[in-house]
């Protein structure tokens, strides 16, 4: 069941190139959808039906957010598809983009037909610049080919779209300080509602979807719903591309189903590295709580197990500690991030990410007080549901995560001034 | 103020936006402007509002929010070294330590001789390939030890 949506044909020399996508069959469902004038409705039906739930991190079933888009709008609508892919763990949508363009590209376009969008836009992370040319490259051959922008296939439907990079600012993930960013401005969040949907791009209907959401479309189209929820398992529909880093033999990406045993994806990713010892898994992005080896060697990879652990699934992205790591350090490291990354639009996130980030130090320096573990616990507490957007509470879950399984470290580090490992 | 080749970039990606809607552009444009100049000074970003039309202000504004954008001159190559939780699980403090050593330098400095800039940057969402660095905010390079930091080095003249 490996690279079975998205990677299929990544083995492929030059898979990036339009020939090379299309003799894997490449473009055939969007072929299907125009020939077959497949309704709207009908894809959302699909779509749900397979129940493909988005792949950035929030696990929002994508047919139901489709939903969303008024049908009978009479001026413009976006679609948007969010490659600001910056949080510590993450880098999925980067080899989606690098390796099979095309496939993200016709689900963009399935997905500007179902929405009923005029223009639909690509915001690229800026570090990975190659990324963005390559993807520019594949929009051309796509526009030479037909399969994009005037009378596409033939139909007499109007569909274009375009890349626009990001430059190096974390918080433009969140999808509305992400329009703000493609409006031209800095990139903060804005107080919802009005949801996109009803407000987004130039205020107008717009859907925002992640990459790996989109490139998993086509598949869908294709194959039908059906078939793409069970190459998971209920309620986690599909194949998911897990991006594993930190201490294993093989770092990268696998596409696998969803629900496979994370013992599996361990021996993939080529085990540990010189055969240490797992300590911890934080299982879905720095923002999500950490998991203790021994609990998570006994999870699947799915929303479900991961939910029932006490963390998250979010992007899939799996950092990998071993037992040289000392817990006190890894939470300062990831700390500083969202110190560094909060936009500074609210008060609980602006403030408390710098308070975070300055008493783990100190703990982490020698520094810290017998008190400083409550002070934690409050400062993390206060800053949760009381920001505009997510990355308050993605400063504050792994410090609550890291003080519920780890507090012995950060105990020993106040005490004795010097790290447990 | 811009060349007429980094003018004829910006153009090409106004056009990508709705008409009246060029203010979108502005992050590509001071890009681009960046590119050209190496640096952001104060006057190159209110060139690039007055041509796109909109307050010097809001790009200012931009300029400071987004960290690719250099508003102050750096060196020939700018280095910006990811130092976040997995490319430090993957080894990257020896790397750091080891530039900063042979180049003389700590994190946003630049050598004596304007050659090379070094900063610590964030997560660039390639932690697969960590420790990765960025060259000029283009090449990103993979798998960084002292090693393959003095290859790298040697390849840029």
């Amino acid at each position: 069941m490996a690279n079975e949506v998205i990677f299929h044909s990544i083995h492929l020399p030059e898979s990036w190139k339009l020939e090379n996508y299309l003799k894997a069959g490449g473009y055939d469902a969007l072929k299907k959808v125009l020939a077959e004038k497949i309704s709207p409705d009908e894809i959302i039906n699909q779509v749900k039906t397979s129940v493909l739930r988005g792949r950035g991190g929030a696990g929002f079933p994508t047919g139901l957010k489709w939903s969303f888009m008024p049908k009978n709008y009479p001026g413009d609508k976006y679609l948007v598809c969010n490659s600001d892919e910056g949080e510590p763990g993450t880098f999925k949508d980067r080899d989606i983009i690098r390796l099979n363009p095309h496939q993200l590209i016709e689900g963009m376009i399935i997905g500007g037909y179902t929405l009923g969008a005029k223009v639909g836009y690509n915001y690229i992370h800026g570090e990975i610049w190659e990324c963005y040319e390559r993807f520019e490259a594949a929009l051309d051959e796509a526009r030479a080919a037909g399969l994009l922008g005037k009378n596409i296939l033939g139909s007499g439907w109007d569909f274009d779209i375009h890349a626009h990079h990001g430059y190096g600012a974390y918080v433009c993930g969140e999808e509305t300080a992400l329009l703000e960013s493609i409006e031209g401005k800095k990139g903060q969040p804005r107080f919802k509602p009005p949801f996109p949907a009803s407000f987004g791009l130039y205020g107008k209907p717009t859907t925002i979807n992640n990459t790996e959401t989109l490139a998993s479309i086509p598949y869908i189209v294709k194959h039908g719903g059906q078939k793409f929820l069970e190459l998971g398992k209920p309620n986690n529909g599909g194949t998911k591309i897990f991006s594993v880093s930190g201490h294993v033999n093989n770092p990268g990406n696998f596409e696998i189903g969803m629900g496979t045993p994370f013992s599996e994806l361990l021996k993939m990713a080529g085990g540990m590295k010189d055969g240490r010892k797992l300590k911890a898994v934080i299982p879905g992005g720095s923002s999500v709580p950490v998991v203790p080896g021994e609990i998570m060697m006994d999870l699947t990879m799915d929303y479900d197990s991961i939910a029932k652990a006490g963390s998250y699934l979010g992007a899939g992205s799996v950092i990998v500690m071993d037992d040289t790591v000392c817990m006190v350090r890894a939470l300062e490291r990831l700390s500083y991030f969202y110190y560094e990354e909060s936009c500074g639009q609210c008060t609980p996130c602006r403030e408390g990410t710098g308070w975070l980030y300055r008493v783990i130090h100190r703990i982490e320096h020698g520094l810290g007080k017998p008190e400083d573990l409550d002070l934690l616990e409050s400062v993390a507490g206060n800053i949760m549901g009381r920001t505009i957007c997510a990355l308050g509470d993605a400063a504050a879950m792994p410090v609550q995560g890291m003080l519920k399984h780890y507090r012995n470290e950060f105990e020993y580090h106040i005490q004795h001034k010097k790290c447990m490992v | 103020m811009l060349s007429p080749e980094s003018l004829k970039k910006i153009d090409r990606e106004i056009a990508k936006y709705p008409d009246g809607k060029q203010q979108s552009a502005v992050m590509a444009a001071l890009r681009i402007a960046q590119d050209e100049k190496g640096w952001l000074a104060p006057e190159t970003i209110e060139f690039v509002a007055g041509y796109l039309g909109m307050a010097p202000i809001a790009a200012h504004e931009v300029a400071t929010f987004y960290n690719m954008y250099n508003l102050q001159p750096v060196g020939k190559y700018k280095i910006t070294i990811c130092t976040n939780l997995p490319c430090t699980l993957m080894g990257v403090e020896p790397t750091v330590e080891h530039l900063k050593r042979k180049l003389g330098i700590g994190f946003g400095e630049t050598t004596p001789d304007g050659k090379f800039t070094l900063k610590e940057g964030e997560c660039m969402g390639s932690c697969g390939d960590g420790p990765v660095a960025l060259v000029n905010n283009v090449r990103l390079c993979a798998r960084l030890t002292p090693d393959e930091a003095d290859r790298i080095l040697a390849g840029l003249e």
